[in-house]
């Protein structure tokens, strides 16, 4: 290559560097969203050559089966118990950013359930919560609670998974606000000393205002998460029972794998990305936003 | 000066009940891997001996959890050579030159890591069949390099630190620019490549659907779906489903405590980025 002009150089290495990378983004990104697209106007069942035009029958029956649409309701415990989730990750990134002895065995191990595998995780709780011999339902018995059937009450079960969701990312919000904390320059902390603000002063109007940006950004991540879930029903509950642990993603895996209904599949998946993308939009208006008002 | 400090007592309360919590399913697991068939049922009671190594033995045969590591294995060099390749060859084109649509580019990567993966793979299913690859190890690596484009990210923030005077004296030395790459940037993205290599073995490593969706032969089997097929058809025989889960946490576990620094980083600044 030593021969050619930079300027050719540079136009073979930017070119052939990314054709590559740019390709496989259209393959496996952008032409099935596309596809998606088109296909969520059709009744496809997944193998025929010819899809049929049925305009928008499948988003009238996602927005009026309450069978599909009813499945939302499932999610909101997974946002209520991801809300809990993100207010303990802050209390103890703010105590594992104080002086304290063994900070980073504490954070060590509060991280390390983030990096388990997530079918294994599942099993684990699945003895956890298992009604006859799980560890949960003897430990409660010891305070004389009777048995619990964690997995298999209607109401319970949606509850019962998010824990193991917050068991799992806990400490992995925690780990993000601690590199947000560890951000805030500790003049400011000197400052706010020398002011001779307490605490919790401290705390309520440095810390937390310093934090306002990360706070959002995880609870994007949080409600998108929620969304999304799917891997914890799948592999735990297979849905049940009667289909109280089904979610909008697990619906339309199903819709597609097992009842071969491509076409009210592809469309669900668009009402699920189009949401994800409100939420984002919504997220980055609110943070904008506050940023002018300053 | 320094009295009884209540706040500083919680703290430590705090921190000891969240460890706990942690820590509690891993022990049940833990004790109940080792009992036999006919030992205490209560989750609590230790083994006879924790010497007794039946249940691993059993389930790692009957798992067929041997195969299952050997494809793992080889998904994640493959996939994770592409990426380092990919992320690193895109990084450096991006990062290092101006040219007409690079904005495109790099929105449409951006805007790609919103798209939940599992929601395309209604039309990726169809695609990979019409490419031959459906029930082989090609369709979770060309996933796993094509559709995650997660390393550009890391990528991108690191060669923005690496001075251009680099660059330009190399050149004034009349190195080419593929040169440059291969001696100067590569060899200098290295700390993201290891944050990189590590964060991506722990992904790939955990994911559970791709290939449970792309690969249903009983040969291709990965440590994922092995525990699933095993569950499946020996339900509530916890001892081997404990020795299942231990077998499997034990690696990334380790890799974590060894590695850490790394993993911390490599979370942070993706986090704070985006």
């Amino acid at each position: 290559m030593n021969g050619i002009s930079y300027k050719t150089q540079k136009i073979i290495i930017v070119f052939g560097f990314l054709i590559i990378p740019v390709v496989l983004l259209s393959t496996f990104t952008y032409y099935p969203a596309v596809k998606m697209m088109y296909l969520s106007f059709t009744s496809w069942d997944g193998y025929s050559d010819a899809a049929s035009w049925i305009g928008f029958d499948n988003y009238k029956e996602i927005f009026t089966n309450s069978e599909l649409f009813g499945v939302f309701a499932h999610h909101l415990p997974y946002v209520l118990v991801g809300i809990v989730q993100n207010a303990a990750a802050i209390v103890f990134a703010v105590i594992l950013n104080s002086k304290l002895r063994g900070r980073n065995g504490f954070r060590v191990i509060l991280f390390l359930p983030f990096i388990m595998n997530a079918v294994a995780v599942a099993f684990m709780f699945q003895y956890v919560f298992d009604t006859q011999n799980g560890s949960l339902n003897v430990l409660l018995n010891f305070i004389g609670i009777g048995k619990i059937s964690w997995l298999g009450n209607q109401s319970l079960v949606n509850f019962s998974l998010a824990l193991i969701g917050f068991w799992k990312f806990m400490g992995y919000n925690m780990v993000i606000y601690l590199g947000a904390l560890q951000a805030i320059s500790g003049d400011m902390y000197e400052a706010a000393k020398i002011d001779g603000a307490n605490r919790f002063q401290t705390l309520w109007h440095l810390t937390l205002p310093n934090l306002t940006k990360i706070i959002q950004l995880n609870m994007f991540l949080t409600v998108s998460g929620a969304l999304g879930v799917f891997d914890l029903p799948f592999v735990l509950t297979k849905g049940g029972p009667a289909g109280a642990s089904e979610t909008f993603l697990f619906k339309t895996v199903e819709t597609a794998f097992q009842f071969n209904n491509f076409g009210l599949a592809s469309a669900m998946s668009i009402v699920l990305l189009v949401m994800t993308v409100l939420i984002l939009g919504v997220q980055n208006l609110v943070i904008n936003g506050r940023g002018e008002a300053r | 000066m320094r009295k009884f400090d209540l706040v500083h007592y919680c703290k430590y309360v705090l921190l000891l009940i969240a460890t706990a919590t942690v820590l509690f399913p891993p022990y049940v697991v833990w004790v109940n891997a080792f009992k036999g068939k006919n030992e205490s049922t209560n989750p609590f009671a230790w083994p006879k001996s924790f010497l007794h190594m039946d249940n691993f033995i059993d389930v790692f045969t009957q798992a067929s959890m041997g195969t299952a590591f050997m494809n793992t294995l080889i998904i994640i060099v493959v996939s994770i050579v592409g990426n380092v390749l990919l992320g690193t060859m895109s990084a450096y084109a991006l990062g290092r030159f101006n040219f007409r649509g690079k904005q495109l580019v790099l929105f449409g990567f951006l805007a790609a890591t919103i798209v939940p993966t599992i929601t395309t793979q209604v039309v990726v299913f169809s695609l990979i069949k019409s490419l031959g690859l459906f029930n082989t190890l090609g369709a979770p690596i060309l996933l796993f390099v094509g559709a995650d484009v997660i390393q550009i990210y890391i990528y991108l923030q690191f060669i923005t630190n690496i001075p251009y005077e680099l660059d330009e004296s190399a050149m004034i030395d009349g190195a080419s620019l593929f040169r440059i790459y291969r001696s100067i940037i590569f060899p200098m993205l290295g700390p993201a490549t290891a944050t990189l290599v590590i964060l991506k073995t722990i992904n790939i490593y955990n994911e559970m659907y791709i290939p449970f969706l792309y690969m249903p032969k009983k040969s291709l089997v990965v440590v994922s779906t092995s525990i699933m097929r095993f569950a499946g058809v020996n339900q509530a025989e916890w001892g081997a489903i404990c020795a299942a889960i231990l077998i499997i946490m034990i690696p990334t576990a380790a890799l974590y405590l060894f590695l850490q620094k790394f993993i911390f980083s490599g979370v942070t600044s993706g986090a704070v980025k985006s």
